[in-house]
């Protein structure tokens, strides 16, 4: 990589077309080896391009929430023998279970088979959870949520606000939590129960009518010069479109419908979506500052993860992707190869923006 | 330009108005005070200039709001945005937006300016805000002064012509008070923006304000320049108290001026305070140390609380003050050393026994209220101490008489609140009483009415420790002073010496008349 490349903050979308690609890889496998190698690439990617910012720490708590995913589920296979495979690691007895659980055995003898179906679906799911907080780290989820539509804007920001209130909470409970003790409170559970949630209500709902006062303060839902009358068409385009898209798809799963149903609620709901969508987002003056452009690294970035997935599913044969129980799992050049496609994202991508100098962050890690 | 022409307020038709018969024009370019006791109304003269009143509170609102002659009165606050620009009493709870510079654009994209010049915008403000080495920060991390200079940068960019704050220096400490109001100060001087904000504690703001609205609490507002209306105000600060007892007129605003004055003055030396014997102390802390992770918020803290002393905590935002406290009571678990009252570690007792030992009145006292009336949060806490019952209800009565039993604690005022929560702490009879920025909202007459609540139990034999940023309260109620910085003790002693030691730390009265003088009570108590 060239020294010279200046940093830059990647499109989130593209950060999290190439997550979802990768995961869909791993959806695609259930052989543990090239498991590994997604959460593998994932990890590498997320430790090169991530920024300081707070929410891009969280990855460890993803790794740490698949390990935890993987040993659940090997654990329930042990607890809840399946019956599956004739190679015993280890006997256990059976634990006899009353008729109604019929269906259900408890303990039993341990197979090498059921173990290593815990650990291969396990990884699957782990790696899956692993790929989302990767893209969750990697790219603020708020930006994307900036990145979205005018017409949709309102509902981001309820969701950009709904995310930021719960650490709040977090906070307020634990300074609740703290007051109490500094009290006390008699009587039974109910009543603890309430000198914790009653306060702490009272707090998240002054907070919000704060924030509610302050946006509006600052200019957040300004009409300008809407009429009533352009109002109107977009609702009832928005409406018509609702409409004709549930009778098309009605149409489409009810096989006795005529089919001329189907094309016409389709066509016909999502054409006037699209207007109502259009006419909605035409209304809206608001502009945005610094958007987040969409370059060829982007590109390049989205296609690494889709080349992974793509290449999985259409290049590996089979029975490598779904290795049999009683061998040990192959791995072919392709299959590994196309895995490691993904990781070219973390070259083609750009480095990421700090918050701090490069000196003040040295030294935090320090 | 903007105007309030015989506005009037009420809750609801029927009740006293809360604001009658209002007049104010407001100028370009003028920095304008309101001020008045607390729950008069101030916050509600406020919301009517940029229409959070009535939008977001209800209640009825009469007469005209013009802004350059135009009424604008039946604009909701959204549609003024880009005039007035409105900054709240938390400055955190109003962030949208989770680093600096998104939050500076924000009002700008909801007005729909173009890129250009919202970036231009952008940084001119971070230059004038001095805040520009913080732009990619995450809010939440940056301290009090920090975030207040952002929240006001943050409307700024709107390009408002009026500048309305609600107690913007009330969280912070002396130095980033002055820091804000400084900003405050260059952006009416040098920009022509007309900034009305609303203050407790006028001592900080008077030398700097053109005209001072006072809300006089029967919906009346006296609108003058400040020397006149201070004259017979309810709320004034120390420096014009003195100019008061001394007859000085035209009165005194400024440190400056009245030191001019002053040195035509003959005074009797104060009165030499002995340097009282030592106190058998009553909570004794060895080299308390309190780390958060890696960060040390408290090294080696060494701490004696005499009985029947008050000790002032003082320090920085983030100097480690109610760590401190929290640590003191036993909560916070220590990294080191020991703290002892009553020969037992709060540290090592339950909640049951060390409420006993060290009561604690939190940052925001209200976490402790749960109940629907005065009246059941006495019973309350008389069941949690095992008192007989009416005890915590008298303990009230003799802090504060005349508290509506009836009355539902969200309604009460800031000081009726805080005497309801010291009640309950004190009804489990502790020995040594923390209370952490206990004299925020407070006015000058609450803040009074507080000291002699604590001196009272200074004198019952308790120790009390006060964590606070007021100066003029520590000069009032304090016998002993602590100054923390980094979480270290950075000086300590009697609050006369204390004081005269760091300027930062010095009352007007001090500031005025020298060595010896603290309060204006000290003075009316000698001639």
């Amino acid at each position: 990589m060239s020294a010279r490349r200046l940093s830059r903050d990647l499109h989130p979308g593209a950060w999290w077309a190439w997550a979802l690609a990768l995961a869909a890889a791993a959806t695609a496998t259930t052989n543990p080896v090239l498991l590994l190698l997604v959460i593998g690439v994932a990890w590498v990617t997320v430790v090169l391009r991530r920024s300081d910012h707070p929410w891009a720490s969280s990855f460890r708590l993803y790794l740490l929430f698949g390990v935890v995913i993987v040993v659940v589920r090997v654990v329930f296979r042990i607890l809840f023998g399946s019956g599956l495979g004739v190679t015993e690691w280890l006997w256990l007895p059976e634990v006899p279970l009353p008729d109604w659980a019929a269906g259900i055995t408890l303990l039993g003898p341990v197979t090498r088979e059921a173990v290593l179906a815990g650990l291969y679906d396990g990884l699957r799911l782990a790696a899956l959870v692993i790929c989302v907080g990767a893209a969750n780290s990697l790219a603020n989820p708020k930006r994307l949520l900036k990145a979205m539509p005018a017409a949709l804007y309102e509902v981001g920001t309820a969701v950009v606000v709904a995310v930021a209130l719960l650490p709040q909470l977090g906070d307020s409970l634990a300074r609740v939590l703290a007051a109490r003790r500094l009290r006390g409170v008699p009587g039974g559970r109910v009543a603890r129960f309430r000198g914790v949630v009653v306060p702490v209500l009272e707090d998240a709902l002054e907070r919000s009518l704060t924030l509610a006062a302050g946006m509006d303060a600052r200019g957040y839902g300004r009409s300008g010069a809407l009429t009533r009358g352009r109002r109107g068409t977009t609702g009832t385009l928005m409406l018509l479109g609702l409409g004709g898209i549930c009778v098309g798809v009605y149409a489409l799963l009810d096989l006795e419908a005529p089919r001329w149903l189907v094309v016409g609620g389709l066509v016909g709901g999502l054409t006037c979506a699209t207007l109502g969508f259009l006419s909605a987002g035409q209304r809206v003056q608001r502009t945005r500052y610094r958007p987040d452009p969409w370059r060829l690294e982007e590109t390049a970035v989205v296609l690494c993860g889709v080349a992974a997935a793509a290449g999985m599913r259409l290049l590996v044969p089979v029975e490598v992707r779904f290795p049999t129980l009683d061998q040990t799992p192959v791995v072919t050049a392709t299959a590994l190869l196309v895995v490691l496609v993904g990781l070219l994202a973390a070259v083609a991508a750009p480095p990421p923006r700090m918050s701090l100098p490069r000196e003040v962050g040295r030294a935090r890690a320090a | 330009m903007l105007e309030l022409r015989d506005v009037g307020f009420r809750y609801r038709p029927g009740l006293p108005p809360v604001l009658d018969a209002v007049d104010l024009v407001l100028e370009e370019g003028e920095l304008v005070l309101v001020a008045g006791r607390t729950g008069v109304g101030k916050s509600t003269l406020l919301g009517v200039l940029n229409g959070l009143v009535p939008s977001f509170t209800g209640g009825v609102l009469e007469g005209d709001v013009l802004l350059d002659g135009r009424s604008v009165v039946r604009l909701p606050p959204r549609e003024r945005a880009h005039v007035v620009g409105y900054v709240g009493q938390d400055p955190s709870a109003g962030f949208v937006t989770d680093t600096v510079e998104e939050e500076l654009a924000y009002g700008m994209e909801q007005l729909g300016l173009d890129a250009a010049t919202m970036r231009r915008r952008v940084e001119e403000t971070l230059d004038l805000l001095g805040v520009a080495d913080l732009r990619g920060r995450d809010l939440r991390t940056l301290s009090g002064g920090q975030q207040q200079r952002v929240a006001i940068g943050a409307v700024l960019t709107m390009h408002p012509r009026v500048l309305v704050l609600d107690e913007p220096t009330s969280a912070l400490d002396p130095t980033a008070a002055e820091d804000v109001l400084a900003t405050l100060t260059r952006l009416v001087h040098d920009l022509g923006v007309t900034v009305v904000l609303a203050e407790h504690r006028l001592e900080r703001v008077v030398p700097f304000v053109d005209r001072i609205a006072l809300v006089r609490g029967d919906g009346g507002v006296v609108v003058g320049p400040p020397e006149e209306v201070l004259r017979d105000s309810p709320v004034a600060p120390p420096i014009v108290e003195l100019g008061r007892h001394l007859g000085w007129d035209p009165l005194p605003l400024s440190v400056r001026d009245a030191r001019r004055r002053a040195t035509r003055l003959r005074l009797p030396s104060p009165a030499v305070v002995p340097e009282p014997a030592p106190a058998p102390p009553a909570l004794t802390a060895r080299r308390v140390s309190v780390a958060y992770g890696r960060v040390a918020a408290l090294r080696e803290v060494d701490l004696v609380l005499g009985s029947g002393r008050v000790t002032a905590l003082m320090g920085r935002n983030g100097s480690g003050k109610s760590t401190l406290l929290w640590a003191l009571q036993g909560s916070r678990s220590r990294a080191g050393g020991s703290v002892e009252v009553d020969g037992r570690d709060p540290q090592r007792l339950d909640a049951e026994e060390r409420r006993g030992l060290v009561g604690l009145v939190p940052q925001t006292a209200a976490d402790l209220l749960y109940l629907e009336s005065v009246a059941e949060e006495c019973a309350a806490a008389d069941r949690e101490t095992g008192a007989e019952p009416g005890s915590a209800a008298r303990l009230l009565d003799r802090l504060v008489p005349g508290i509506d039993r009836e009355a539902h604690p969200r309604d009460l005022s800031e000081g009726q609140r805080l005497a309801l929560v010291l009640a309950v702490v004190l009804s489990a009879r502790p020995t040594a009483l923390l209370l952490d920025e206990p004299t925020r909202g407070l006015d000058y007459p609450g803040k009074e009415v507080l000291a002699s609540v604590l001196r009272a139990q200074a004198a019952e034999g308790r120790a009390v420790l006060v964590a606070t940023h007021d100066v003029e309260f520590v000069a009032q109620v304090a016998d002993e002073v602590v100054v923390l910085a980094e979480g270290e003790v950075v000086s300590a002693g009697p609050t006369a010496r204390v004081v005269a030691e760091s300027p930062a730390f010095a009352p007007q009265v001090h500031k005025i008349l020298g060595e010896g003088w603290l309060t204006v009570a000290q003075l009316q108590g000698q001639s």
